[in-house]
């Protein structure tokens, strides 16, 4: 029976994240607007303004500003997609401002909206995110598995409750039978990780951040040092950069830096959380047929998460396509692909993760990662 | 003793680590020591010529030149260990460090060896400054007890530093900020430029837990009175008792910070 590198049994974890969710000035007649202040869109206008409400050039998409009036260069309403919120007293308002002195019914609003947002950002909101629901799947020794998922669908959250760096609420997570709970430091010699972001000392070289990380692996410093520079040439990287400064380097050779890093360790589980990401099309090749490379010549496991279709297809053996921390699909590219097609249809990985996921890749991409992912 | 061997090697990454970015940020570590050297100057000229004239001398400049080189010293090895989790945050190297195979132990550890290697040359620095240009006569001054003071006060600075440091991984935002009021009050109440009976009756007994107090009470009766490490053995034996508490104590509170971060996931670069 082969030998599993990975079992993930029911593993969920839940974030609690403190959300600042400011009350948003919905703009009413009763506000300040007074017959003749309101612009044809029916807002209410600045006061100041005696002209004609015009949009702000200067406001960008889906954002723009109403009422600016003639001789005013920034008071009127500024409106977006969460409401509107009245900038007059910021720019102009000064003690003599209708709105500013809070007389009236306008006045009470205000001061009472001051308070709200002022009690919204004291006391943040706790909001529940689910963000690994219930996971359940096994890797294989040797095997390259593949996770799909748009973004904020649990990807690297799961990558960070595998490589230690999380506690599972629930379930149970085993590299090559240690419990990455119980037995971290165990599992932390097994494993490597390479990150979507560079995460380097940026003043540093390639060399001395290769150091670093040899020297906290116990890696021989001297066969670490030859073997990161076999490593950086495989992957089109020349010796002499090796020696500058990372922040001088692209953001794709630094990328190739994170994953000759992670090789430097001889890591029997690979974590390569979209690790071409931000690289060119040759770099993205070279990295790739490393990874193969890898796994053919040093017995190494590799989970990989991404959101290129092509490269999973490529790669991986078996890929989950995961949603809202939940496994929607696990299969061979092969066999997700068959499941769809319809007529001798010829159907791509990516046609299945649209399907699954109910959600254009433009979309996913567009949203925005506000915890872990 | 093999894996003793290993953990110590491991130790010595953040050690060469550290040291390399010192040589990357040249011209800030130029800034920052010729800002110690004269602002320790600035502290010795009050010595010499105290505001409203009289009581100056060569004893009081020394001995607020021996205050400002105590904090000076004891102020990196507090910021560099308390401020290395956000250090690491900062650099967004926090997940790699904090995933490999090494004991908590050997990585603050390594901080602390660095901390200290490193607090110590600056010092050594600054003093060399000061005591070039006052001529300070250190004839009568006790030189091996004020270097066993100095030893024995890093360990229960280290100690002090280990508790701060946890303070980032509890809050990622508001840690760091937490450490320097830290900071702040053990200036305030340890009679660095001043004796602790100057203080409010109410903030007098602050005075007594910080380590900081005995260490410049024990620094200035070696260096000022040519007190044998016998005459201050009662203060050496309070900091070796705080730096024994303190240490586990830090370490403890560390690993549950830790233990807590990796719970709420703030175990990352954005906290």
């Amino acid at each position: 029976m082969q030998e599993m590198a990975l079992e993930c049994i029911s593993a969920r974890k839940v974030f609690y994240i403190r959300k600042e969710t400011r009350p948003t000035a919905k703009p009413s007649t009763e506000w300040y607007a007074s017959p003749g202040e309101r612009d044809v869109g029916g807002q209410a206008v600045a006061h100041a303004g005696a002209g004609r409400a015009e949009p702000d050039a200067h406001a960008g998409a889906g954002e723009r500003e109403r009422g600016a009036g003639v001789g005013s260069a920034c008071a009127g309403v500024r409106c977006n997609s969460n409401g509107c919120l009245d900038i007059r007293s910021a720019c102009n308002g000064g003690p003599d401002s209708r709105a500013s002195r809070g007389t009236g019914t306008n006045g009470r609003h205000r001061g009472r909206l001051a308070v709200s947002r002022a009690v919204a950002t004291l006391f943040p909101k706790s909001v529940r995110v689910e963000a690994v629901s219930g996971v359940t799947f096994s890797v294989k020794r040797g095997e390259i598995f593949g996770i799909l998922g748009p973004n904020g669908s649990g990807k690297s959250t799961l990558i960070r409750l595998i490589s230690t760096l999380l506690l599972p609420d629930e379930g149970e997570i085993r590299v090559f039978g240690h419990d990455v709970v119980r037995e971290r430091f165990a599992v932390r010699r097994l494993i490597n990780r390479v990150s979507v972001e560079a995460a380097f000392f940026k003043k540093l070289s390639a060399m001395e951040n290769l150091s670093y990380a040899a020297r906290l692996y116990d890696v021989d410093i001297r066969w670490a040092r030859e073997r990161a520079i076999d490593i950086l040439k495989r992957l089109g990287f020349s010796e002499s950069k090796a020696y500058e400064p990372l922040e001088d380097l692209s953001r794709g050779m630094q990328q190739k830096v994170a994953v000759a890093r992670a090789l430097l360790t001889s890591p029997v589980l690979l974590l390569l959380d979209e690790p071409t990401t931000g690289l060119d099309p040759v770099s993205k090749r070279e990295v790739q047929d490393y990874v193969l490379e890898v796994r053919g010549s040093h017995d190494t496991t590799v989970i990989l998460t991404t959101h290129d279709m092509q490269e999973a297809d490529r790669l991986c053996d078996r890929v989950a396509i995961i949603d809202q921390g939940r496994f929607v699909a696990l299969d061979t590219p092969a066999r997700l692909k068959a499941g769809l097609a319809k007529n001798g249809e010829t159907v791509t990985l990516e046609d299945v993760f649209f399907t699954l996921t109910g959600k254009a890749l433009k979309e996913s991409r567009l949203e925005e990662e506000d915890y872990s992912d | 003793m093999i894996e003793l061997v290993r953990e110590v090697r491991r130790s010595y990454a953040l050690v060469e680590r550290n040291f390399n970015l010192i040589k990357r940020y040249i011209g800030w570590e130029i800034v920052f020591l010729v800002y110690t050297v004269v602002n320790t100057l600035t502290i010795a000229f009050i010595g010499v010529n105290p505001a409203g004239g009289g009581g100056g001398g060569g004893d009081r400049v020394l001995y607020l030149v021996v205050g400002a080189l105590l904090w000076g010293f004891l102020s990196v090895l507090f910021h560099e260990v308390a401020e290395s989790v956000q250090w690491e945050r900062w650099e967004g190297t926090i997940e790699y460090s904090f995933m490999a195979p090494m004991k908590r132990l050997s990585y603050l550890g390594g901080v602390c060896l660095y901390a200290a290697t490193y607090g110590a040359v600056r010092t050594v620095v600054v003093m060399l400054a000061v005591v070039s240009l006052f001529k300070l006569d250190l004839g009568s001054a006790n030189l091996g007890a004020a270097f066993v003071v100095l030893l024995l006060s890093s360990l229960s600075f280290i100690g002090v530093g280990l508790m701060a440091a946890v303070l980032p991984l509890l809050s990622p935002e508001k840690g760091s900020q937490a450490a320097h009021i830290l900071e702040a009050a053990i200036l305030l109440v340890s009679g660095v430029y001043y004796e602790v009976d100057v203080l409010p009756a109410w903030l007098q007994p602050l005075s007594r837990l910080s380590p900081a107090t005995y260490t410049l009470r024990a620094a200035r009766a070696a260096l000022l009175q040519n007190a044998s490490v016998r005459d201050i053995g009662s203060d050496l034996a309070l900091l070796l008792a705080i730096g024994v508490v303190l240490i586990p104590l830090g370490l403890k509170v560390f690993n549950w910070g830790e233990l807590h971060a990796m719970r709420t996931g703030k175990l990352k670069r954005s906290g």
